[in-house]
C-alpha cells in the first residue's frame, strides 16, 4: 500500500513538473543554505585548529608595535626588533625555543624555471617551533643560521614550481644576487588560517635575508615556545617584562609591541566562525519553513483539484486512512525531493566556495542526514493538514464537485 | 417474504432529512424498501423525488436521518465512515452518469483501483482487471486513457472496475444519462446479462421508461415517498412515463 502511495506520489508529482519544482524551491534553497553554511564553517575550523597544530600548540608570536588591527598611532614610527632582542629571549627559562624571523618577497630562479615566493628568514629552531617536518635533506644548522651561510630550505609548491617532481636537495637556486644551495625540502602543510598556501616559501638563515635581501638588521617577528609545564600566561609575563626593560617602556606606559597566544587567535578564530555559520543558518532554517508552507499551499491547491478523484476513491472504498496516507506520502516525497537536491545543491556549493578560498572540503554524514530527515519533518508537518482536509471530505461532496 | 434469509437491502421507516427548522427538506420520507439477491431494480421518480438520496443510502456513501437501514440483515446506519468504506469496498459497485473515471490513469488502472485498496498482490490484480475489461467487450483497450475512448467505451472500463471488486450489488446511477440510444441499448444489455449469469443484484436510477424497461422491478419515488413498487411490464412502464 505504502508502494503504491509512493508510486502515485511520483506520477502526480512528476505530472506537473514546473509546479512540483517551484514548490520544492523553498526546500531546496532552504536545504543547500544550510548544508554550505555549515559544511564551509566546518571546513574553516577544521583548518584553523589544523593550522594550529602546525603552529605548534604552545606557540607565541611577538610583535613590534601596539595589539590591535587598525593603523599605527600617528606620529611614532614602530620600533623594530633586532637579533639581540631574539638572544635575549632565548635566555628566559620559561621559553624552550625562540626563532626571530625577518621576510621578504623575491623571485626565485632555477635554470628556465622562475617563481614569486616568500622569504623567511629565521634561525635552526624555527622548524621545530612551527611545527615543520622535512620531506627531504635537513634543516638549517646553527652555524649556518649565525654565519648567513648562502643555504636554504624550500616548501612543496616551490619545489613544484622550480623542480616539477625532482628532488631539490643539493641543487642551486637564485634569489636576486645570492646563489643558494637547496638543503632540505619541507613536507606539505597546505593551506593557513586565512587560505593562504604555507607551503609556498623558501627559508633561509636569518643574517642572509636582513644582508642580502633586505639590507638592514631588523626582525620582523619573533617566534617562541613556552618551555615545557609552565603556563602560557607566565611566559608571556616574562616577555612582557624583558622587552619592556630593553625597550625602556617606564611605568604606566604602554606596551609597543605585543605577545600573541596562537591557541587564543585560534579560539577567536573559531567562535567568529560558529556564530556566523550559526546566524546564516538560521536564516536558512527560516527559508525552510517558508519552503514547508509553500508545500502546504500547493498540496491545498491539490487536493482542492483533485476533490472528484478524493470521491471516486472514497465511493470504491478507500477509507479516510488511505487518502491520508495517499496525500501526506505526496507532500512527503515533495519535500524529500527538495531536501536531496538541496543537499547536493549545498554540498557543490561549499565544495566551490573551498576551491575558492582555499578551505578543506569536508561534508559531514550527520549534517547531510539530519537534513535529510529535516525535509521529511517539514513534508510531515505541512502535508499534515491538507491531507486529512482531503480525508475528511464526504464523499457526496466530493463526486458532485466538478 | 417467507424467505428465512434476511434480505440483501432493506430500508425500515428511513427518512434523510436535510437541514432544520423552516428550511427542513424530506428527501425521505419513512420508506420501507426490500431488495433481494439476484433482483434487477430500476428506480425512477421526478427530481427531487427523493431517488438519489435513497441510492447513495444503499451505497453507503450517505446515512439515513431516521430509521434503520439493514445490510444482509446487519444495521449500517450507526458505522463509522471507515466502516462504511470496508462494506462499500467488499460488496457494492458504482457505476455514475458521469462514468467518475480517473482521467490520466489508463482503463486498466482505473479497474485495478478498488483491487489496490483491496491488497490484492499486483499480478492477481492485473489478470483481475484484464477478464474484467474481456467481460465489457474492451480486450485490447486496456492502456488507452479515459479521453482516448468514447463515451459508451468509458461506461463499460467504469462497469468492469465496478466488477472488478467483486460485488454483491451493483448500484447504477442514471448509467446511460450520458449516451445515444444505442450505445445505452448495449450498456443495459450488459447489465442485464451480468444481473442474469452473474447474479449480482442490480440497482439502477433512471428518468427513462425504456431504460427502466430492460430491468425486472420498478420503484417509483415521488416526494421522498415510494407511490408505486411493482414488476417490470410494457403497461408498468407507460404509467411511469406519465408519472414522471
Amino acid at each position: 500500500m505504502l508502494l503504491e502511495a509512493i508510486r502515485l506520489a511520483l506520477r502526480s508529482i512528476f505530472r506537473n513538473k514546473l509546479r512540483s519544482f517551484l514548490t520544492i524551491l523553498g526546500v531546496v534553497i532552504g536545504v543547500a543554505a544550510v548544508i554550505a553554511m555549515v559544511t564551509v564553517g566546518q571546513g574553516s575550523s577544521a583548518q584553523v585548529s589544523a593550522s594550529v597544530e602546525s603552529l605548534g600548540s604552545d606557540v607565541l608570536v611577538i610583535r613590534p608595535g601596539q595589539r590591535g588591527f587598525g593603523p599605527p598611532s600617528g606620529g611614532t614610527p614602530v620600533r623594530r626588533f633586532n637579533l639581540r632582542d631574539a638572544d635575549a629571549l632565548a635566555e628566559l627559562t620559561r621559553l624552550r625555543a625562540v626563532a626571530p624571523q625577518a621576510t621578504s618577497s623575491e623571485t626565485v630562479v632555477y635554470g628556465n624555471a622562475n617563481t614569486s615566493t616568500s622569504i623567511t628568514g629565521t634561525n635552526e629552531a624555527w622548524a621545530e617551533i612551527s611545527g615543520w617536518t622535512f620531506a627531504s635533506g635537513r634543516n638549517l644548522t646553527a652555524n649556518e643560521a649565525r654565519s648567513g651561510a648562502a643555504v636554504c630550505v624550500i616548501g612543496q609548491t616551490v619545489r613544484e614550481k622550480l623542480f616539477g617532481a625532482a628532488d631539490p636537495v643539493g641543487q642551486q637556486i637564485r634569489v636576486k644576487a645570492i646563489a643558494c644551495q637547496v638543503v632540505g625540502l619541507l613536507e606539505e602543510k597546505g593551506a593557513g588560517s586565512f587560505g593562504q598556501d604555507q607551503d609556498d616559501i623558501v627559508v633561509m638563515p636569518i643574517r642572509l635575508v636582513q644582508r642580502r635581501l633586505n639590507g638592514n638588521d631588523d626582525v620582523s617577528t619573533i617566534q617562541a615556545a613556552v618551555a615545557d609545564n609552565v603556563p602560557t600566561e607566565a611566559a608571556i609575563a616574562q616577555i612582557e617584562d624583558l622587552m619592556r626593560e630593553r625597550r625602556k617602556i617606564g611605568f604606566g606606559q604602554e606596551d609597543d609591541f605585543s605577545v600573541t597566544d596562537m591557541k587564543e587567535l585560534a579560539s577567536m578564530l573559531n567562535s567568529v566562525n560558529s556564530v556566523l555559520s550559526g546566524m546564516l543558518s538560521s536564516v536558512a532554517a527560516v527559508s525552510l519553513l517558508v519552503g514547508g508552507i509553500g508545500i502546504m499551499n500547493i498540496m491545498l491547491v491539490s487536493v482542492t483539484e483533485r476533490t472528484r478523484e478524493i470521491g471516486i476513491r472514497l465511493a470504491i472504498g478507500a477509507t479516510g486512512r488511505q487518502v491520508l496516507t495517499q496525500f501526506l506520502v505526496e507532500a512527503v516525497v515533495l519535500s524529500l525531493m527538495g531536501g536531496v537536491i538541496g543537499i547536493l545543491v549545498g554540498l557543490a556549493l561549499a565544495w566551490g566556495a573551498g576551491v575558492f578560498m582555499a578551505i578543506p572540503f569536508t561534508p559531514s554524514a550527520p549534517v547531510i542526514a539530519l537534513a535529510f530527515c529535516f525535509s521529511a519533518v517539514v513534508g510531515v508537518v505541512f502535508g499534515y493538514f491538507p491531507a486529512r482536509r482531503a480525508a475528511q471530505m464526504d464523499p457526496i461532496e466530493a463526486l458532485r464537485h466538478q | 417474504m417467507v424467505d428465512a434469509t434476511p434480505p440483501l437491502i432493506e430500508f425500515r421507516k428511513v427518512s434523510r432529512i436535510y437541514g432544520t427548522g423552516e428550511a427542513e427538506v424530506r428527501a425521505l420520507d419513512g420508506v420501507d424498501l426490500q431488495i433481494c439477491r439476484g433482483e434487477f431494480v430500476a428506480i425512477m421518480g421526478p427530481s427531487g423525488s427523493g431517488k438519489s438520496t435513497a441510492m447513495n443510502i444503499i451505497g453507503c456513501l450517505d446515512r439515513p436521518s431516521a430509521g434503520d437501514y439493514l445490510f444482509e440483515g446487519t444495521p449500517v446506519q450507526d458505522l463509522s465512515p471507515d466502516a462504511l468504506a470496508l462494506l462499500r469496498r467488499h460488496y457494492l459497485g458504482f457505476v455514475f452518469q458521469g462514468f467518475n473515471l480517473l482521467p490520466r490513469s489508463s482503463a486498466q488502472e482505473n479497474v485495478e483501483l478498488p483491487m489496490i485498496y483491496k491488497g490484492l498482490p499486483a499480478a492477481e490484480r492485473i489478470a483481475r482487471a484484464r477478464s474484467a475489461l474481456a467481460k465489457v467487450g474492451l480486450d485490447g483497450r486496456e492502456h488507452h486513457q479515459p479521453s482516448q475512448l468514447s463515451g459508451g467505451q468509458q461506461q463499460r472500463v467504469a462497469i468492469a472496475r465496478a466488477l472488478a471488486g467483486d460485488p454483491m450489488v451493483i448500484l447504477a446511477d442514471e448509467p446511460t444519462g450520458n449516451l445515444d440510444s444505442h450505445r445505452s441499448h448495449e450498456i443495459l444489455l450488459l447489465l442485464q446479462e451480468l444481473n442474469r449469469k452473474d447474479g449480482i443484484t442490480i440497482v439502477m436510477v433512471t428518468h427513462e421508461p425504456d431504460i427502466a424497461a430492460y430491468a425486472k422491478r420498478l420503484v417509483i419515488f415521488t416526494d421522498g415517498k415510494i407511490v408505486k413498487d411493482e414488476p417490470v411490464t410494457a403497461a408498468a412502464t407507460e404509467t411511469a412515463a406519465e408519472a414522471v
